[in-house]
């Protein structure tokens, strides 16, 4: 008797230091925080640092074009009410996806260009990870480059930051994993031969090598979600813009580097 | 096709320069199948020629395994001030050119 419920306390003491573990496994230090820069190769690095070999600057010179062009019923560019985007859009990619009052929920980058299409130019919203709409929103948000992802400090978006965290440490598809157990328990580590980094989404929309175009914080999403074989949520669905505003939450502090390239 | 070429603007006689051209272009293989299964048609940027007044200088031919949105690196011999002209062509016959002025000293 006395012997099993030493077995007991054994076993009972094992697993209160394997939640303890997890436990501090958990959440990324603001010490630890490094950018999925820090992750690649250096000649993927070099490729990004550099503006004249970063094939996502192929995009930017087309959201340039895009952002003076006049477009809709409205006839209207965005430039006309915008101005210069070096000093207007500064800033801006680094603090989204913001509170929407109109939508009452947030709204992210290419949902704000699309919103402003539709309802200030009256045109056609862009589909989504159309060349446009990667164009446009790689060119605004590079006028952020170098600027800190800001704090959240919108208390409105509070509960949709806390449905991303729930979203990001949900279990899900036939492999069972949630986001949290590679990118907060295992960054560093490695997945099948490649680096585990620790998703900060700072560089989006990125230059993926693997995908050769231009693609934007939703497609890779996705990507991870059909990776671990569940169903990804459509683009646009509130649930990946609620993962994104998560994400940027938890990446405030890191530098804004789109256009990014990875592997 | 949108391109984009990193050269010096100025140079020494006889100084040996770099040029960095990118492009934007799908590289298309003709390996590759459609979701209704259809094959998607080749389409690579096939040859690439550099001109420096006129002159040809650099040429390169590319094939299937070429990434989109070729990047593509050379050196040349800063002779004289002029003007170096870049050829991209692909498959369906479409060319984009560029050119830029250097001023030799």
């Amino acid at each position: 008797m006395r012997l099993w419920l030493r077995c007991c306390l054994v076993v009972y003491c094992l697993e209160v230091a394997a939640v303890v573990v997890a436990a501090a496994a958990g959440e990324i230090s603001p010490a630890d925080k490094r950018s999925g820069l820090d992750f690649v190769s250096p000649e993927t690095r070099r490729l990004q640092e550099d503006d004249t070999s970063n094939p996502g600057m192929l995009w930017v010179l087309d959201g340039e074009r895009l952002w003076r062009e006049p477009a809709g019923a409205a006839g209207a560019a965005c430039a006309g009410c915008h101005g210069e985007a070096a000093a207007s859009m500064r800033g801006v990619a680094a603090r989204y996806p913001a509170f929407d009052p109109a939508a009452g929920r947030p709204i992210d980058l290419q949902g704000r260009v699309n919103e402003c299409r539709s309802q200030r130019q009256g045109a056609q919203p862009f589909a989504f990870e159309s060349q446009e709409l990667l164009a446009l929103t790689a060119f605004i948000a590079q006028q952020s480059r170098g600027l800190p992802v800001a704090e959240p400090r919108d208390a409105r978006l509070r509960p949709f930051i806390d449905n991303g965290r729930r979203l990001f440490r949900q279990r899900l598809g036939q492999l069972d994993i949630a986001c949290a157990d590679c990118h907060d328990d295992r960054w560093g580590e490695r997945l099948s031969g490649s680096l585990i980094p620790q998703a900060h989404p700072t560089a989006y929309p990125l230059y993926r090598l693997e995908w050769q175009a231009l693609g934007s914080l939703q497609r890779r999403l996705r990507n991870c979600m059909i990776g671990v074989r569940a169903e990804p949520f459509a683009f646009g669905a509130p649930e990946l813009v609620d993962l994104e505003l998560f994400l940027m939450q938890r990446a405030a502090g890191l530098p804004m580097e789109t256009p990014g390239v990875r592997p | 096709m949108r391109s984009m070429i990193n050269a010096p603007k100025t140079a020494r006689r006889g100084e040996v320069i770099e040029i960095k051209t990118m492009i934007s272009h799908p590289m298309e293989t003709g390996y590759r199948r459609d979701s209704s299964g259809v094959a998607i048609p080749r389409n690579i940027i096939n040859r690439f020629v550099c001109t420096y007044d006129g002159e040809q200088v650099f040429s390169a031919e590319l094939f299937p395994a070429v990434a989109a949105n070729p990047l593509i690196a050379f050196t040349t011999v800063a002779l004289r001030s002029g003007t170096l002209s870049f050829a991209w062509t692909d498959d369906l016959g479409h060319t984009e050119t560029a050119t830029i002025e250097i001023t030799v000293t």
